[in-house]
C-alpha cells in the first residue's frame, strides 16, 4: 500500500469518460423513461432527466437535435430517447446526450423507423445521384392513393387549377392497414410496367404515425427506388417524415403540395407564351428593318439610279471585245493563207505533170500504166504520154534489162 | 410538321427554338418570315389548348390481360 499511486480528480473523471466512450452498448442506446425537469436554454440546448421507479438519468439535447423534435416534451411525459451515455468530467457526472426524442407509445415504431432508415440509407436508397428530375410538362399524372381519402380530392383540385391540360390517372390503393404496403408497392411497379403516366404522386392525407406507417414500409421504399417514372411522395402534413419521403425523387409536404410540384402553373406558361410571342415579333421587325436598310442601300447606288451608266459601260466592253475578236480573226486568216500556199507548192512539186515536164513519160497499154516490159508484147499498141501530148506506137521488140540509165 | 400531333412541351420547345433563331437574325428574310409564321401558329395553338383545356380524370384498373383500363372518375368536383 506504501507505493500506492495518487491521481487527480480530472484524471479520474477523464478515465471514467474514456471507459464509457469505448463501450459500444452505451454509444447507441434507446432509453424509455418519464421526462422530468424539462428546461430550454437560450442557447437552444435542452436539459432534462429521464426517470423511472428505480432512478433518474441526466439528459442533454443540443440545439441541432432539439430542432428536429416533432413534439413538445413536458415533465411527466413518457418518452423514448436515443443517444449515447458519456461522462461530463467537469461536474463528475454521467449523462445521456440525446440525439432523438419521441413520445413513448409509438416507441416500437419509432425504433423500427430509425433502424430501417439507417439500413436503407447505408444501402444508398436515398442517394441524391439516384434521384430523377421531374418532367417539365407532364401529360399524364399517376396518383397512387386511396380513392376514399381527402388526398385524391386535394390533388385533383390543385391539378385542375394549375394545369388542366394533364390527365389525372388514379390508381386506387389502400393506404393504411396490413395490406397497404403491398398494394402501394405493386401499384408503383404496375405503373412502370405499363407506363401509365409521366410522373407519379404517391401519398395520403395526414394521420397518426401508425396511420402513415405504410409509407415507412421497406417494400414501398424499394418500389419507389426501382421506379423508372419519377415519384413524388406526398404523405401527411408538413412535419410528417416517412421513409418514402427519403427515397422519392421529390418530397412534398402534403398531397396538395405534391400536385403543385408535379405540374407548371397555367398562368406562368400563358405569360411565358405571351413573352415568346412578343420576342418573335420584335425579332422579325428587326429583321425586316435590316432587309429594308439593305434595299435602301441598293436604291441609293448609281447603277440602279441610272441603269444607262451600267449599259454604257457594258457597251464599251462589248466594243472592246469585238475589236479584239476581229483582230484575232484576221491574224488567223493570214496565217492559214500562208500555210495553204506552202502546202499547194508542195503538192505541185509532187504532181506527175511536173515530173513529165522534166522529160519523163508514162507508157500505157489497154490495161493501164505499165511498169514492166513484160506487161506488153510485140505488135501491141501502146500510148506514151509526154508533158505536152501522147504518142501512139506499136511494139516492135521487147528486151528485158536496163539499157542505159535515162 | 406532318404525322403525330406535337405535345404541348414539344410545341413550347419548338417555339423557343424559333424565337432564338429569329433573334439571331441571320436567316434569309424569306426563311425568317416562314419561321415567324410557324411561331405565330404555335403561340395560337398553345394558347388555345390552355384556354380550352378540360381536365380529364380517370381511374385505372387492371383489364383482362393485365393492361390498364381507364374509366372516367365521377364526382371529383
Amino acid at each position: 500500500m506504501a507505493a500506492q499511486e495518487i491521481f487527480s480528480v480530472s484524471q479520474v473523471n477523464q478515465y471514467i469518460k474514456g471507459m464509457l466512450d469505448q463501450d459500444r452498448f452505451l454509444g447507441r442506446i434507446y432509453i424509455r423513461g418519464e421526462i422530468s425537469n424539462y428546461k430550454r436554454y437560450p442557447s437552444g440546448h435542452h436539459y432534462f432527466s429521464l426517470k423511472d421507479e428505480g432512478g433518474a438519468l441526466k439528459c442533454v439535447m443540443f440545439r441541432s437535435a432539439a430542432s428536429r423534435l416533432r413534439f413538445q416534451p413536458e415533465g411527466g411525459m413518457k418518452a423514448i430517447a436515443f443517444g449515447r451515455v458519456t461522462a461530463y468530467p467537469r461536474d463528475g457526472v454521467y449523462q445521456l446526450y440525446v440525439e432523438a426524442l419521441s413520445p413513448d407509445g409509438i416507441g416500437e415504431l419509432y425504433v423500427a423507423f430509425e433502424q430501417l432508415k439507417a439500413r436503407l440509407g447505408a444501402e444508398g436508397l436515398f442517394a441524391e445521384e439516384h434521384k430523377k428530375p421531374l418532367p417539365a410538362i407532364p401529360e399524364r399524372i399517376g396518383v397512387i392513393t386511396s380513392e376514399a381519402g381527402a388526398a385524391v380530392h386535394d390533388i385533383i383540385r390543385v391539378l385542375r387549377a394549375r394545369w388542366p391540360l394533364c390527365e389525372v390517372r388514379l390508381l386506387p390503393v389502400r393506404v393504411q392497414g396490413a395490406e397497404a404496403p403491398a398494394e402501394i408497392a405493386s401499384a408503383i411497379a404496375y405503373s412502370n410496367r405499363w407506363q401509365v403516366a409521366d410522373v407519379l404522386i404517391v401519398g395520403r392525407g395526414g394521420g397518426s404515425m401508425e396511420d402513415l406507417w405504410a409509407f415507412n414500409d421497406e417494400r414501398v421504399a424499394r418500389a419507389i427506388y426501382a421506379s423508372e417514372l419519377p415519384v413524388i411522395s406526398a404523405v401527411g402534413h408538413e412535419p410528417d417524415v416517412t421513409i418514402a419521403d427519403f427515397v422519392a425523387d421529390r418530397r412534398a409536404a402534403t398531397p396538395s403540395n405534391g400536385a403543385e410540384l408535379a405540374v407548371p402553373d397555367w398562368q406562368d406558361v400563358y405569360s411565358g407564351l405571351t413573352q415568346l410571342d412578343a420576342r418573335q415579333r420584335q425579332a422579325l421587325l428587326r429583321r425586316l428593318q435590316q432587309a429594308r436598310a439593305a434595299v435602301d442601300r441598293c436604291d441609293r447606288s448609281q447603277a440602279l439610279k441610272n441603269p444607262y451608266l451600267l449599259l454604257e459601260s457594258k457597251q464599251m466592253e462589248l466594243d472592246r471585245l469585238t475589236e479584239r475578236l476581229t483582230g484575232a480573226g484576221e491574224k488567223t486568216l493570214n496565217r492559214q493563207q500562208l500555210r495553204l500556199a506552202a502546202l499547194t507548192a508542195g503538192l505541185d512539186a509532187m504532181s506527175p505533170l511536173k515530173v513529165l515536164s522534166r522529160g519523163y513519160s508514162v507508157t500505157r497499154n489497154a490495161a493501164g500504166a505499165m511498169t514492166s516490159v513484160r506487161e506488153t508484147a510485140v505488135g501491141e499498141q501502146i500510148d506514151t504520154t509526154l508533158s505536152d501530148g501522147t504518142l501512139t506506137s506499136v511494139v516492135t521488140a521487147v528486151s528485158e534489162g536496163r539499157k542505159g540509165a535515162v | 410538321m406532318a404525322g403525330k400531333k406535337k405535345t404541348f412541351e414539344e410545341s413550347l420547345l419548338r417555339l423557343e427554338e424559333i424565337v432564338t433563331a429569329l433573334e439571331r437574325g441571320d436567316a434569309p428574310l424569306e426563311q425568317s418570315m416562314a419561321l415567324f409564321e410557324e411561331g405565330t401558329k404555335l403561340v395560337a395553338s398553345c394558347k388555345k389548348q390552355l384556354d380550352q383545356a378540360e381536365q380529364k380524370v380517370v381511374r385505372l384498373s387492371k383489364g383482362e390481360n393485365g393492361a390498364p383500363v381507364a374509366q372516367p372518375l365521377e364526382g371529383t368536383e
